[in-house]
């Protein structure tokens, strides 16, 4: 259980839940609780909830029950324009009929700001994006990328402490993703503002945030701090959905702290793994090896368990080679090993032995 | 680089083949325009036929004014010596005795009069009861010529005098009309008003009776035209030869002692004496030009009096008024569907699809009823004892005597427009509300935005194209509106169109009409015109 009052927690959700159709659970108790200044990343494939959160918060959607508060103040029934929270759109949500120069204006206007000094913010924001010749044009004048920074330029321009962006670099492509990728969080670090970001895009989750609350089914799966979730996923939803990863179904035969050894359903084989989520001996379980954590022909104890393995595919992918393997009866296993002048190039057919250190392999739920 | 690359560098680009590139371009875009013109082509056809050809016909109504010159055309060319003041000179009657003889045989005189009425009232029968009495004109000069020599009686002398020989040898034994009289060159040079005069009478014999003017004395008319031939002095016996000679010499030797009868006397004593009033002769005179600005200063109550341009008395000014009140009421009938149409599809918008096409359907439910029903039905609604007032007596919001006066008037009119004509509002506004994006709105209020601000600085200017479209439908539709106006509009809420209809069907004025739907046509051109400089054609939106 969170400790939901704690003092430096800035937003909170507390035990939220919501319904669209009074039958279904859109969002199923949901608690989270965000520190001020942290970059928070909701993660989840569509449908998973995430975006309600962020609407929630933003103040467009009602929670069905529970209290979602904003530095400590209850804002479940706090209309959204007098939330100020800044939020970025995906489709930018730039109004068409305005320069760039009055979009920016606009939050400032409606706080009765004066001229000059609303003048001097907007050439702030501007220049913050590297937009600043570009007032007087129209959005539909910029490109997908110009207007995306115009709109977290708006988004920020009015000072908010707390900034929601809803996929904002869904529409755009790779390369422009990246570097804003690096802008947007550079720019939340310098200014101090807490972001909660929601994306389905798990490399931009890994990359920008500080943790990552990954969802589904109305539930947030794991929240954690991008390497802890890439490395040691609590159970196999994450540890399929962020990254690469390889299962192995089985069944624990034996279980002794941090070591447990499993027995793979296909071929009776059995394999050395970290127990997660298993608690007896006998207890089915998914076990998920990322692909650049197998060793080929491993040199490990000399009680380690190794499996047979065909070569069924090599791949030159660049910096890395790619290798799919049959291993314990499935075909769909793959390795990844780094592009080095000493890596040995596999070919169709090779029988190979294959291993892994016992805590790279987690033993998660079924 | 290729060849073709290097020489973008100077001169024009070129194709592959060495030619310039915009002519194999143009070349390579032939075919298609070809077939894109043929594809329009029927409709185009249709359109050129049944619409922009009558409408060009009825535009050019609008100046059209031949009638006086084609009807009257000895009288214009006299005229033109006329200075006003008086009733003109002896002269001019005899050009008007002629004209209006070969009118009132071709029975155009009452059309004259009709069209001549509608600039100076009472031309009309002055023009019916001259018709009667005309044909009388040179009777006196009948009966002396032929005291003189019976050859003057018989068809045959006249053909022998004025027909060309050709014609004759033709016609000996021609039944009925013949083939078209010809007169002849040497008539035309002897006696020139009468071989006019003549021919015109042939032509009428020949067209209108279908008779053989070899048959037929000719009109009175003719006589006076051969006195005034002869009395002239010119030798006309020099120019024939044979027994017409000694006929003509007679003639001219005895015309210096026939009594006469002045036909401006005739005129003033006899058919009529307005025919003294220089206004009626004014008017000819005005008139007589083949294209008028008469329709237009007509139309908007000016009228072209002999003395020029003037505006017309209060008592007969009803266009003004007609036009500004068709103005006015489909400005307010336009800004009651805005009103009553844009809560509607911001309702609309904003439903889940089902809900919005269940709707959608209720709005357009009415264009499946007969315009006819549904303005009939709003007479029911709205009249004295109709449905309306009986609600509001009934619930005792009004007392029994002080009923509403809701039709026959400009209220009714509203009413009933606003209501036929709200779905072209609703429509085009829907559309364009359809495809201004939620989030827009959302953006708003993340921003700080009341829901009024976020409505108004953000989803309003959006949907200000699709009320655009909605005004310019409306406007123009409602400024033509016909029927329903007709219906219950009573007196004072009829229309610029109820007038140009009845013009067309009812005054035959048909000039006056056109002129009437020019101006109404341009104002529309106008309106549309300012709208674009204002608020920019580009910027309706049907969706």
């Amino acid at each position: 259980m969170l400790d939901t009052r704690s003092g430096q927690a800035f937003v909170e959700f507390d035990r939220v839940q919501k319904s669209y159709d009074g039958e279904n659970l859109v969002v199923k108790d949901l608690n989270l609780s965000i520190p001020k200044g942290e970059f928070l990343t909701m993660l989840g494939p569509s449908g998973s909830g995430k975006t309600t959160c962020l609407m929630m918060l933003a103040g467009f959607e009602t929670a069905t029950y529970g209290e979602i508060r904003l530095d400590g103040q209850e804002i479940n029934n706090i209309p959204p324009h007098k939330r100020g929270i800044g939020m970025v759109f995906q489709n930018y949500a730039l109004f068409p009929h305005m320069t760039v120069a009055e979009n920016l204006a606009f939050p400032l206007e409606v706080r009765k700001m004066g001229k000059s000094e609303r003048d001097e913010k907007i050439k702030r924001a501007l220049d913050m994006v590297q937009m600043g010749a570009f007032g007087g044009r129209r959005p539909a004048q910029l490109s997908g990328g110009q207007q995306q920074r115009i709109a977290l330029a708006r988004a920020l321009v009015f000072e908010p402490e707390l900034v929601l962006m809803d996929e904002p670099l869904g529409a755009l492509d790779k390369q422009l993703r990246e570097s804003l990728q690096f802008e947007i969080t550079n720019l939340a670090h310098e200014l101090g503002i807490t972001v909660v970001y929601v994306t389905h895009d798990q490399t931009e989750a890994l990359t920008m945030s500080d943790r990552v609350a990954v969802f589904d089914d109305g539930r947030i799966q794991q929240l954690a701090p991008p390497d802890e979730l890439y490395e040691q996923p609590q159970n196999s939803f994450v540890a399929q959905f962020i990254g690469e990863n390889n299962t192995l179904a089985g069944k624990v035969t034996q279980l002794s702290g941090d070591r447990c050894v499993v027995q793979l359903d296909g071929t009776g084989e059995e394999i050395d793994a970290m127990p997660v989520n298993v608690n007896n001996v006998g207890d089915q379980t998914l076990v998920s090896i990322r692909p650049e954590r197998v060793e080929f022909n491993p040199e490990l104890g000399p009680d380690a368990h190794t499996l047979d393995a065909e070569v069924l595919e090599f791949i030159y992918m660049g910096d890395v080679f790619r290798t799919r393997l049959r291993v314990a009866g499935r075909d769909d296993f793959i390795a990844k090993t780094r592009n080095r002048a000493d890596q040995h190039r596999f070919q169709k057919g090779d029988k190979v032995k294959i291993g892994w250190l016992p805590q790279d392999c987690r033993a998660l739920d079924h | 680089m290729s060849s073709a690359d290097m020489q973008q560098t100077d001169g024009p680009m070129l194709a592959a083949d060495g030619t310039p590139l915009k002519k194999s371009l143009s070349r390579a875009l032939r075919a298609q325009k070809i077939r894109a013109l043929l594809l329009i082509a029927p409709l185009l056809l249709f359109i050129v036929i049944t619409f922009i050809a009558p409408i060009a016909d009825m535009l050019f109504r609008s100046v059209q004014n031949d009638i006086v010159s084609e009807t009257l055309p000895r009288t214009v060319v006299e005229l033109d010596r006329w200075e006003g003041g008086d009733a003109p000179d002896e002269q001019t009657f005899t050009a008007l005795a002629k004209d209006l003889a070969v009118a009132t045989e071709l029975k155009t005189h009452t059309r004259l009069g009709s069209r001549l009425n509608y600039e100076t009232t009472g031309v009309s029968s002055l023009f019916r009861k001259s018709g009667r009495k005309v044909d009388e004109v040179g009777e006196v000069y009948q009966d002396q010529f032929e005291d003189l020599n019976e050859a003057w009686e018989e068809p045959a002398t006249w053909v022998g005098l004025m027909a060309d020989p050709d014609w004759i040898s033709g016609q000996a034994n021609a039944e009925g009309a013949g083939s078209p009289f010809l007169i002849s060159p040497v008539a035309q040079q002897a006696l020139p008003e009468t071989a006019r005069m003549y021919s015109q009478f042939a032509t009428v014999i020949q067209t209108e009776d279908a008779d053989n003017p070899a048959q037929e004395k000719p009109w009175a008319i003719v006589y006076q035209a051969l006195y005034e031939d002869l009395s002239g002095g010119a030798d006309a016996a020099a120019f024939y030869d044979g027994d017409l000679v000694a006929l003509i010499t007679e003639a001219q030797g005895a015309v210096g002692g026939f009594e006469t009868q002045p036909v401006r006397e005739f005129f003033l004593d006899e058919i009529d004496e307005d025919w003294a009033d220089p206004q009626i002769w004014g008017t000819i005179e005005a008139f007589s030009s083949p294209y008028t600005a008469g329709y237009f200063l007509s139309a908007i109550d000016f009228q072209l009096t002999p003395d020029g341009v003037s505006l017309r008395p209060d008592d007969e000014r009803v266009y003004g008024t007609l036009f500004w009140r068709t103005f006015k009421m489909s400005m307010i009938i336009m800004v009651s569907c805005i009103l009553l149409g844009y809560p509607i599809s911001f309702l609309l918008s904003n439903l889940p699809l089902r809900t919005s096409n269940l709707l959608l359907i209720l709005v357009l439910l009415p264009f499946w009823t007969s315009l006819l029903v549904r303005t009939s039905a709003w007479k029911a609604l709205l009249q004295n004892e109709g449905v309306i007032n009986d609600l509001l007596v009934w619930s005792g919001l009004i007392s029994d005597a002080g009923r509403l006066a809701l039709i026959n008037n400009q209220t009714g009119t509203i009413i009933a427009m606003t209501h036929i004509l709200l779905p072209f509002m609703i429509l085009p506004l829907y559309s364009v509300m359809k495809t201004i994006p939620p989030y827009y709105v959302r953006a708003a209020k993340s921003l700080g935005a009341s829901n009024w601000t976020a409505f108004w600085r953000v989803y309003f200017p959006q949907s200000v194209p699709g009320i655009g479209a909605g005004c310019i439908l409306v406007f123009i539709l409602a400024i033509g509106y016909y029927i329903t106006p007709a219906i219950v509009g009573g007196t004072d809420g009829i229309f610029i169109s109820n007038r140009i209809a009845y013009h067309i069907s009812s005054s035959l004025n048909w000039g006056l009409a056109a002129a009437l739907g020019t101006i109404l046509l341009v104002v529309v051109l106008l309106l549309y015109y300012i709208y674009d400089r204002i608020v920019g054609i580009d910027n309706v939106s049907l969706g």
